[in-house]
């Protein structure tokens, strides 16, 4: 397990658990990191404000991969403008390309993310792009430079956990880059059930942000992905098609 | 006037550090873009904000 390593755009990462800032107080920020042993985490670039002063960045531990998104975008243009500031804000080169052209849904536009995928991972970002489950999108997005693949669970804030569950499967299996389930996933089952699948890593907000005592959701996240992970290298039993089979000996009965 | 962040300031005439110096931003959280394009950090003692630019001042924020 020592060697089993996240590898994105190059990078090593040993946590599976990217873990999202939104919705919940910057306080609660380092606390979250540490019990999710989180090592990438998402932010979003928006207006600055004159009166605040603090600055998330101030919350988030050093060492952590920073993973700003283009939330606000509705096409390629607006997301590629984005994360060219988010780069500029001075953090690093990795994007998380978000595209959403609907306020009620929020289902990410495919076609859009293709466009965008491909203009920055030119530039030199190493680009996850969030996306709804289609593997010629998928494909679309490894030719166009895509670092990792990252399909919806059910509609982002939702808790719903894997709708999109046959969808996902058909991305782990076929598409050669690691597979992050984004979006949706409501409860550390739904966790360790994508990365059961195959799953590269999973991303997750809302589920700990309306959680009870969110460092303590962090850490069941966390213990729930690392179990779907050892679950998946040590290979899953088989399923019975019918009938049943006994775990213990059929010989050696108490009875003549 | 110039525009920033969807605010009319009255500030044409300034260098880009000029005007942030007289407002809260922390110059190492912020980026700045004029027009559409990025001002990098290095071009803000040369970049004269002129009358009808649109600058957009942005810095990180919690989001998933």
């Amino acid at each position: 397990m020592n060697n089993d390593k996240l590898i994105i755009g190059g990078h090593e990462f040993n946590s599976r658990f990217i873990l999202g800032s939104g919705k919940y107080s910057m306080k609660l920020i380092e606390a979250a990191v540490k019990d999710a042993g989180a090592e990438i985490i998402t932010l979003a670039v928006r207006r600055a404000n004159t009166k605040e002063q603090e600055s998330i960045l101030d919350y988030i531990p050093e060492g952590i991969t920073l993973l700003p998104n283009t939330s606000g975008a509705r096409n390629a243009e607006e997301a590629v403008r984005i994360a060219r500031l988010a780069r500029e804000l001075g953090c690093g080169n990795f994007v998380k390309v978000e595209i959403m052209r609907d306020s009620k849904y929020l289902l990410p536009d495919n076609q859009e993310t293709i466009k965008a995928t491909e203009i920055l991972a030119n530039e030199g970002f190493v680009v996850m792009p969030y996306m709804y489950p289609d593997l010629n999108v998928a494909r679309d997005l490894v030719n166009a430079g895509a670092a990792s693949v990252m399909p919806l669970a059910s509609p982002i804030g939702s808790n719903k956990g894997l709708a999109t569950k046959e969808f996902i499967q058909i991305l782990i299996d076929e598409i050669d880059l690691p597979i992050i389930v984004d979006a949706g996933i409501g409860r550390p089952s739904q966790a360790c059930e994508a990365m059961e699948m195959g799953a590269a890593a999973i991303m997750a907000n809302t589920a700990l942000a309306t959680a009870g005592d969110l460092p303590m959701m962090a850490s069941a996240f966390k213990n729930a992905i690392e179990a779907g992970r050892k679950a998946y290298l040590a290979g899953l039993g088989r399923v019975l098609t019918r009938g049943a089979s006994a775990s213990d000996p059929l010989t050696g009965f108490l009875r003549d | 006037m110039v525009k920033v962040n969807g605010e009319e300031f009255d500030v044409a005439g300034k260098t880009i550090a000029e005007y942030l110096s007289t407002t809260n931003y922390d110059p190492k959280r912020i980026a700045v873009e004029r027009n559409g394009d990025i001002v990098f950090k290095a071009q803000y003692n040369e970049t004269l904000l002129q009358d009808g630019d649109s600058i957009e001042v942005v810095s990180f924020v919690g989001g998933g």
